[in-house]
């Protein structure tokens, strides 16, 4: 039992380094797998006969390789020369890769090809989220489906689906061209902030069984920031996790209803995490290269740094979604950006912007709108108006907490 | 890996063009073709008739059947192709990046299947 805990834990922390440089070494997902999961259960008899290796990461390492290099030789040496040589596209065999690197060296790099090639923009979003999910974050197939509350057989398909993609059109194992950099880096993010979301919007499955997606996407945020040190906007994304994540306990009440920023109970918010989202926040903007994570994550960090809402410091607020706005011109920021100028000007203008955005007819389907109005109008002592926006969101809303939170808001009018 | 860059855009689009634009476009390709052929790694390329001109060989149960038009009656059409032959995706996207005369629509990067017939 003792054994089988310590292999659970290498698997945790050098398994996923070590399947990295599998792929590359293979060129192929799940070659790379089948070689990691031999070299387990080699663990297991060797370490039950030999004791455990003084560096049971290194051992995985070198005996995975082993497994990977045999079984190429021996598909070599199986397919008949005329049927077009080995099976695997992504990267040349070197045979110098045989000799088994105990150094860390390139194991950092192996990692930095991996995420770009499972965010790769080839791939459809929900097999970037899968793969990296499955590749990077180490979780089980099982694991990703509670997650995205889908049957493990559809979890399971997408991920064949993906690799196929990868196999057959040959995207490759490395790091975009310096050209590409940027964009790519951006889709990695935007993979990442999609995880991060899904986990944080779901407050309808309160099972103790899903796995964490939120704090997935934050070691998966830690990850890309340790790979992309140069990445201002890498910072950006895991300070603004780390801001979000750290108002959780406040953001449901036990009973599953949704707390407004505003009501919410701020002796519940996780200081330690906030502390550290700031700081990685501060070290993103010594980079000196703004952006929208950036950007989100400041205007996170004034919530924090509020004690009471009375204090927030709206006028900043609503400058930062301003600036947000020119890198995102999304509705949904323009009605968080409406929102903003009404608590740090007059709640007047919030309302006029809303209306305007009312007409443009973009958020028709979205319950934020009619909601939000209904706040301002809430505040503006016009309740009959106030209930026929709530009444509005209620059509539309289709989240449960979400629900329950405006029919309250309604009531209370 | 052999890829086919399939380009699609509106032919009514192109119908509607003036000559020098319609110029400017086929001297894109052929500076285009010829920095493929500098790389090495074009394989072959045309551009296509109009849809006008296309019939379709339906079959239904195996019984072949002629009909006018393509196959699909689409907002935007098959206009022309290339075939490369590139080391990986990544590499095909970047010439497919750079096609010439696309304002609008769509290049489809599809990798051929091993298996040639000839």
């Amino acid at each position: 039992m003792f054994l089988a805990r310590i292999i659970e834990e290498v698997v945790r922390t050098d398994g996923r380094r070590v399947l990295a440089g599998l792929i590359r070494l293979t060129g192929d997902f799940d070659a790379a797998e089948d070689a990691l999961q031999e070299a387990y259960v080699r663990a297991l008899e060797v370490w039950r006969r030999d004791g455990v290796p003084d560096n049971p990461g290194a051992w995985l390492n070198t005996v995975s390789r082993r497994i990977a290099i045999d079984r190429i030789r021996r598909e070599r040496s199986l397919a008949a020369p005329e049927r077009g040589g080995p099976r695997v596209h992504a990267t040349p065999i070197d045979a110098t890769a045989a000799e088994p690197a105990d150094d860390a060296s390139g194991i950092e790099d192996d990692r930095l090809r991996l995420l770009f090639t499972c965010c790769h923009p080839a791939l459809a979003p929900d097999a970037r989220w899968t793969l990296a999910l499955r590749t990077l974050g180490g979780l089980t197939t099982r694991e990703i489906a509670r997650g995205f509350v889908e049957p493990e057989a559809t979890t399971a398909q997408r991920l064949v689906r993906a690799k196929k993609k990868i196999r057959e059109a040959r995207i490759p194992f490395e790091v975009p061209a310096r050209e590409k950099l940027a964009e790519r880096i951006d889709t990695v993010l935007s993979v990442l902030y999609s995880i991060f979301n899904e986990g944080y919007a779901s407050t309808d499955a309160p099972s103790l069984l899903r796995p964490d997606l939120v704090r997935e996407a934050i070691r998966l945020a830690r990850l890309a920031v340790e790979l992309l040190p140069a990445s201002a906007e890498a910072r950006g994304l895991l300070a603004l996790m780390l801001l979000t994540d750290a108002r959780r306990a406040a953001r449901l009440t036990p009973e599953g209803e949704l707390v407004p920023l505003e009501e919410q109970d701020r002796s519940l918010w996780d200081r330690a995490e906030a502390e550290e989202g700031v700081r990685v926040l501060d070290e993103a903007l010594t980079l000196a290269d703004p952006g929208p994570y950036q950007t989100q994550a400041a205007i996170a960090a004034l919530h924090a740094a509020a004690e009471t809402p009375s204090q927030t410091d709206w006028a900043q607020i609503a400058a930062l979604y301003q600036a947000l706005l020119a890198w995102s011109p999304t509705p949904i920021v323009e009605l968080n950006a409406a929102v903003a100028l009404g608590l740090a000007t007059r709640l007047e203008h919030a309302l006029d912007w809303i209306d305007r955005l009312e007409q443009r007819a973009e958020l028709s389907r979205y319950h934020l709108l009619p909601a939000s109005k209904a706040e301002v109008l809430r505040r503006l002592g016009r309740p009959r108006e106030a209930a026929a926006a709530y009444r509005h969101a209620l059509a539309l809303v289709t989240n449960p907490a979400e629900r329950r939170y405006l029919e309250k808001r309604l009531a209370s009018l | 890996m052999k890829y086919m860059l399939l380009i699609y855009g509106s032919e009514r689009v192109w119908g509607n063009m003036s000559k020098e634009e319609m110029e400017r476009i086929y001297a894109g390709h052929r500076a285009y073709g010829a920095a493929m052929r500098e790389a090495g790694v074009i394989r072959d390329g045309s551009e296509l008739k109009p849809v006008t001109m296309a019939t379709s060989i339906r079959f239904t149960n195996g019984k072949p059947k002629t009909v006018d038009g393509p196959f699909a009656e689409t907002k935007e059409q098959l206009a022309g192709y290339y075939v490369i032959e590139v080391e990986h995706l990544e590499q095909a996207i970047s010439w497919a990046e750079k096609m010439p005369g696309m304002t609008d629509g769509a290049v489809e990067i599809r990798p051929l299947a091993v298996s040639a017939v000839m």
